[in-house]
Parts: C-alpha cells; sequence; structure tokens
C-alpha cells in the first residue's frame, strides 16, 4: 500500500530497490534494504547498520510483537535509517509502533488516515522512558531534573 | 494506600475513552469480532458462556472503602447484584453487556480503578501479600515496589502482545501468602548482609497444564536497576517465548527448554545493554511511591486483651486473625466461603457492607486475597467484637480460613467457556459434607482448591488436596491430587489415581482426610503427615 509515515523524522530513502532478507544480508549484500522477519534476531545487523538506509519489520499477524522488540534494539543500537512495519498492522498497534522506534507502517490493508491521527494523538503521557520515541515519561515529568 | 495524581487519572481516563472508541467501532461492526477479540481482552472483557465478562484489576490487591463501595454499586448497576472475587486479587462480573462497559469503566476510573490489562497477552495485574504493611513478619512492605512495576507495566509499547500471558508477584516476607514462586515472575524483597533493600527474582513458575515451581535467577537486584532488569526478563521472552503452540507460549517453557543458567545468561546481556539506556526511573520516584503506603495513625499503647467469653467470637478469632505488627491490632480476614456458598462470591451488599466497616474500623482499607476472601488489615482489638457482629448479621462470619471449607475454586463450567467440568458444585458438596465447625477444627489447616479445567485456575496443583475437572468421553470426570502447596516450601500436587465422578470425589476427599486423622502424629497438619508417610498409603485409603 505504501508507506504511512508515524514519526517526526525526515524520510531519509524512497522505497526503491525490494528488501533482502536479513538472512541473505548476513551471509553478504551490499542492499540499503533488508526485511526481518518475526523469528530473526535484529542483531545480527548491528556490524552492518552503517550501510543499511531501511529496515522493514514485518508482522505476519499484528499479535506477534515481538517487531517491537527488533526495532527498539535497532534504535538502541544508533540505527538512523528508516524503520517501516510491514505486513498485518491494525490501527490500534500505530501508538506503539511509534513508541518502540517505527517511522512508518506499510499495511496490507488500508487504514483511514484520520484513525491514524487520532490513534497518535490520543495519549498525552505516557508511563516508560523507552528512548527511542523522543518522548518524556511520566516519572520524569515528576521529577524534573 | 496509593492515590492518583494527574498524571495516573489521565492514563485511566484516556483508557477509558481509548476503549469507548474501540466498542463503537466494534457495534458499528467496523471491527470483526477476531479483530475486536484480543482489543477487548487487553480490558478484560471476555465472552462467556452466557454473556460477557469483566474482570476489574484490584492492584497487588488493596482497595479503599470508597473503591470498594462502587465495586458493590457496579455489581447492582451492571451485574445482577454480585461481584465474584479472584485467584489473581481481582473482582469479576459474569453478566456484562458490552455496550454498558464504557460506562462502567468510567465509574472505575471516578474512584482510580480499571481493567486495563487484566486479561490478554501482556504483563497482567501484579499480585502481591494480602498482609502487606501489616504482617508482623514482613521486612519492608511490598506494594510500593508493585506500584513501581504497575507503572512501568502498564501500556509497555513492547509487552503488549507477548507470546502469552504474564503475571508478576512481589512478596517481602519469608511466609509467601502469594504463590510468589507459581508467577512467571516472582520477586521477594530482600535485604543483603551490608542491610540494603533488593529484589530477588524468581523466574518461569505457573500452574496450567505443566506446573513449575520458578527457579531463583538473581539473589539480589538493587532498587534503582528493578525495572531494567524486568525489562530485560521480558525483552528475552518477547524475542524467544514459543509462538508455534499457545500451551507451550508461557515463559515457564522457555525456561524450561533453554534451562535456568542459559536464561539467566539471556537476561544478564539483555540487562548489561539495557543499563546503558535511560530507562529506570529515579530512586525518589519509588521514595513518592513509598509515601502513599506510610503507616496509618496506630494509636500506641493499646491493649492486648481481647474478651473472648462468646464462644462463635472466640472461634473466629482462632481461626480467621493474624498478628499485626502494632500492639493492640490484628488482621482479620472475611471468609467468602459459607458453607455451601460459592467461593469468592458477594452480594452488592455484603460489599457495600465491608466497605463500610472497612472505612469505620480498619483505616479505609481492604484487601482482596488469592484464596479468594476479603482482608480487613488493621483493626483495633478494642473494635474486634463490633465488626464481627456486624460480620455475622450478613452471613460474613464464617470461621473457616485455611481450612477445608476455606476453597479455592475457579468458576469452572458454570460461567467459563474453557472449562470441561462444573467446579462451584462439587465445592459447594464439600463443603456441606465438612460443614461442621467442629469437623473442620478437626482437620485444621487444609487447603483445597478446585479447578474445572487444565489451565488451573483454581489453582489445583497448590492444594494440599487438589481437584481437578476434566471431560471424560462427554461426561464430567475429577481427578485428585494430594500433597500440592503454594507457600515458601512450595510444591506439586501428585494425582492419586483412577477419576471421580461428582459424588465419588467428595467421598474420596473424605477418605483422604479420615485416613489422615487415623495417621497423623502430634501437630502434623495433612499436608505434613503426607509428606512424612507419602502417596501410597493414601492410595490404598482411597482405591482399597
Amino acid at each position: 500500500m505504501g508507506d504511512v509515515r508515524i514519526s517526526g523524522r525526515p524520510t531519509l530513502q524512497r522505497k526503491a530497490a525490494p528488501a533482502v532478507a536479513a538472512a541473505c544480508f548476513a551471509e553478504g549484500s551490499n542492499a540499503a534494504t533488508v526485511r526481518v522477519e518475526p523469528g530473526e534476531d535484529a542483531r545480527a545487523l548491528l556490524p552492518q547498520l552503517e550501510q543499511i538506509e531501511r529496515i522493514e519489520i514485518s508482522f505476519p499477524v499484528w499479535t506477534d510483537g515481538r517487531g517491537y522488540s527488533s526495532a527498539r534494539i535497532l534504535r538502541e543500537a544508533g540505527f538512523e535509517g528508516d524503520i517501516v512495519a510491514v505486513g498485518d498492522i491494525a490501527p490500534d498497534m500505530i501508538g506503539h509502533l511509534q513508541r518502540c522506534g517505527f517511522d512508518a507502517f506499510d499495511a496490507n490493508k488500508p487504514i483511514d488516515p484520520e484513525t491514524v491521527k487520532a490513534t497518535l494523538e490520543r495519549w498525552d503521557n505516557v508511563y516508560q522512558a523507552t528512548v527511542v520515541d523522543g518522548r518524556q515519561a511520566i516519572w520524569a515529568k515528576r521529577h524534573p531534573a | 494506600m496509593y492515590k492518583y495524581d494527574e498524571y495516573d487519572q489521565q492514563m485511566v481516563d484516556t483508557r477509558v475513552a481509548e476503549f469507548r472508541d474501540q466498542v463503537s467501532r466494534r457495534l458499528s461492526g467496523e471491527l470483526t469480532e477476531d479483530q475486536f477479540r484480543p482489543l477487548r481482552l487487553q480490558n478484560g472483557l471476555y465472552l462467556q458462556l452466557h454473556a460477557y465478562m469483566l474482570r476489574v484489576a484490584v492492584p497487588y490487591g488493596t482497595l479503599s472503602s470508597a473503591q470498594m463501595k462502587v465495586l458493590g454499586d457496579i455489581a447492582d448497576k451492571y451485574d445482577r447484584g454480585y461481584g465474584h472475587f479472584t485467584t489473581r486479587q481481582n473482582i469479576q462480573y459474569n453478566w456484562i453487556k458490552l455496550e454498558e462497559t464504557p460506562d462502567l469503566l468510567a465509574e472505575l476510573a471516578s474512584v482510580e480503578m480499571h481493567a486495563i490489562q487484566t486479561s490478554g497477552n501482556c504483563i497482567r495485574n501484579i499480585s502481591s501479600d494480602q498482609f502487606a504493611g501489616a504482617a508482623a513478619d514482613e521486612i519492608i512492605d511490598p506494594r510500593p515496589y508493585a506500584e513501581l512495576l504497575r507503572q512501568w507495566s502498564s501500556f509497555h509499547p513492547e509487552f503488549l502482545t507477548l507470546p502469552r500471558k504474564f503475571k508478576i508477584a512481589v512478596i517481602a516476607s519469608d511466609t509467601d501468602r502469594a504463590a510468589m514462586r507459581l508467577h512467571d515472575i516472582g520477586i521477594k524483597m530482600v535485604r543483603n548482609a551490608e542491610g540494603e533493600i533488593g529484589a530477588q527474582f524468581y523466574v518461569g513458575g505457573g500452574m496450567g497444564r505443566t506446573p513449575m515451581i520458578a527457579p531463583m535467577i538473581r539473589d539480589f537486584v538493587p532498587l534503582d536497576q528493578l525495572i531494567t532488569y524486568s525489562e530485560a526478563c521480558l525483552r528475552v521472552y518477547n524475542r524467544y517465548g514459543r509462538r508455534d503452540n499457545k500451551y507451550k507460549a508461557r515463559i515457564k517453557i522457555l525456561v524450561h527448554e533453554l534451562g535456568k543458567d542459559e536464561y539467566t545468561r539471556q537476561v544478564e546481556e539483555e540487562f548489561a545493554h539495557l543499563l546503558t539506556q535511560p530507562i529506570e526511573p529515579p530512586l525518589a520516584e519509588l521514595e513518592r511511591i513509598k509515601t502513599h503506603f506510610a503507616d496509618p495513625a496506630f494509636e500506641a499503647g493499646l491493649s492486648d486483651e481481647l474478651d473472648l467469653s462468646d464462644p462463635d467470637f472466640a472461634l473466629w478469632v482462632g481461626r480467621n486473625t493474624q498478628a499485626h505488627k502494632q500492639p493492640g491490632y490484628v488482621v482479620a480476614t472475611v471468609s467468602l466461603k459459607p458453607v455451601g456458598g460459592i467461593p469468592g462470591d458477594a452480594s452488592a451488599d455484603q460489599i457495600r457492607l465491608m466497605a463500610q466497616l472497612a472505612k469505620d474500623y480498619s483505616f479505609d482499607e481492604l484487601r482482596v486475597t488469592h484464596a479468594q476472601n476479603i482482608v480487613f488489615p488493621h483493626v483495633k482489638k478494642a473494635d474486634l467484637y463490633t465488626v464481627w457482629k456486624a460480620l455475622e448479621q450478613a452471613d460474613l462470619a464464617t470461621a473457616n480460613l485455611d481450612t477445608v471449607g476455606d476453597i479455592i475454586a475457579c468458576p469452572g463450567l458454570d460461567y467459563c467457556s474453557l472449562a470441561n467440568a462444573r467446579s462451584i458444585p462439587v465445592a459447594q458438596k464439600i463443603s456441606e459434607r465438612f460443614g461442621s465447625a467442629e469437623r473442620q477444627a478437626e482437620l485444621g489447616e487444609l487447603k483445597l482448591k478446585i479447578s474445572g479445567c487444565i489451565n488451573a485456575c483454581g489453582h489445583h496443583h497448590a492444594g494440599h488436596i487438589g481437584i481437578l475437572g476434566v471431560d471424560r468421553k462427554g461426561v464430567e470426570n475429577y481427578q485428585l491430587l494430594l500433597g500440592g502447596c503454594e507457600g515458601a516450601d512450595t510444591s506439586l500436587g501428585t494425582i492419586t489415581g483412577p477419576g471421580f465422578n461428582e459424588d465419588g470425589i467428595v467421598d474420596a476427599v473424605e477418605k483422604a482426610t479420615n485416613f489422615y486423622l487415623e495417621k497423623r502424629e502430634d501437630g502434623e497438619r495433612f499436608l505434613d503427615t503426607y509428606r512424612r508417610i507419602g502417596m501410597a498409603p493414601f492410595k490404598e485409603a482411597i482405591y482399597g
């Protein structure tokens, strides 16, 4: 369907070349777009992060939450390129994607832009520091440095 | 107890609005039932055999009297006049209409309550010792740590679609009253050699069809790393817990298949990494939370004398009260297990009465226990007779705590869509068979627990006597287990042999208890005798 942007970060790259599977990538590839499946270890990409521009994280079913950990791990390792959630994206997960460091989603079924907007705007505050979403946790607001 | 600030209140209010939106999308047909199910489950709403069931969270089992009163009012307004207290220290309503749930949740939010994450494959309501803050044997009140974890786990974006549900318990005494080692994560607050408080982590316990006792994976996590360590435990599970088979998806299977040492190694590696990320709340936040759990204004210099001239009162005091850390006070438990009753059920009027008594006589506070009873944590001994009299008039003064009448039972096939057999009628028959106070006193401490299917919501693995309902060729059949225990010396029960029908299981329990009375030595509880002489003689007594 194409990317729907959910982070405030500027787009680094348009979706050009098809993604290379992470398993193949680890064996040696100069691809700039990589696809990570739920069972794959995102940390295997860390040695080559500098050459990657876009990482697609696959959600074959939205109730499989492994992709959230993959995204945070990549961001925590300093990945600056695009992270895109691909597959079975449910409206109610969009805010969680954003909080775990996703820039965009590319859903199998279209989601009404109004729903996307409402979901992203719903929560004024969050309990956790995920670091990668740039939001201040409630505990940080309670105890300003 | 903990009071919401503007942030906490805003979080539950926003959740009500979000759920109202989800329900309206379901009612309009925009969401199919398949799409709606995971959403409603994350808000404790199940579709059961006859109606929707809503599970309301009672964080670490602590309630104010105002909250308890609203729970009673909700029972009248949205249910059929009853609430059902659960083994996770929560309350369930069995006759809920989908379209009314947003309004119900708004009423809960008005008294700082919610149903967030009381179901679904996420971190569930965090349980604790029902005597926290009152028990004479605790090293510290465990609830501030549970509250810190509650906030961290609420809407945690990485951990809302885990392989399976995830249950955490926090305790702080050697006497384990929360079945801590039968949780996905059990945390025991401890003091180290330097006198500092920290957390001991036990991971991978659980009941269900593959019961396991959690091994300890770390003996001391400093307080300023508590959230980071928990996050490491969860991340390893989220990434590597099995998702191919829902019956093998709990963390206990991961810990078992990897082995405790390998799971621990992976957690420590993730922990070392996460320590580089600023995700841990400052200790000042823990201190802020702790101020909410300061002792109430106990009167000093009170007498510990009690007038026990009323024999019924004396029986109840002996059975249903525990030592309090403050002289002149006592911890009193209200049994929700009247003879022949439904374990854990209370009427709206009973709930409101307990709310009023807590307001007048227990510093405004109540607790729900995992054994499905209610606790007044801080009662002045001088007020105890008055409290008991009021309870007696409301059929709430059954003196059977921790005896054979104090049965834990799941809702079973009378309500639950997962059950294979009914639990409630079996509980009622056993409760009636052993109904006399003399008989219960003679048998002493005897924990009997009934589940209507192998998911083990009735904790049958952990009963001194456990009963498991199964479906045998379309007929309800009940297996008997002996020797389970949920305390500090946690053990899992063993099946005695072939199962029984509904009346047969009651007879089998009686044969086991008669045999115990015959064989027991001085001061032995049922469990002690079983552990001393083993299964074989019991089996012969039951089947011979």
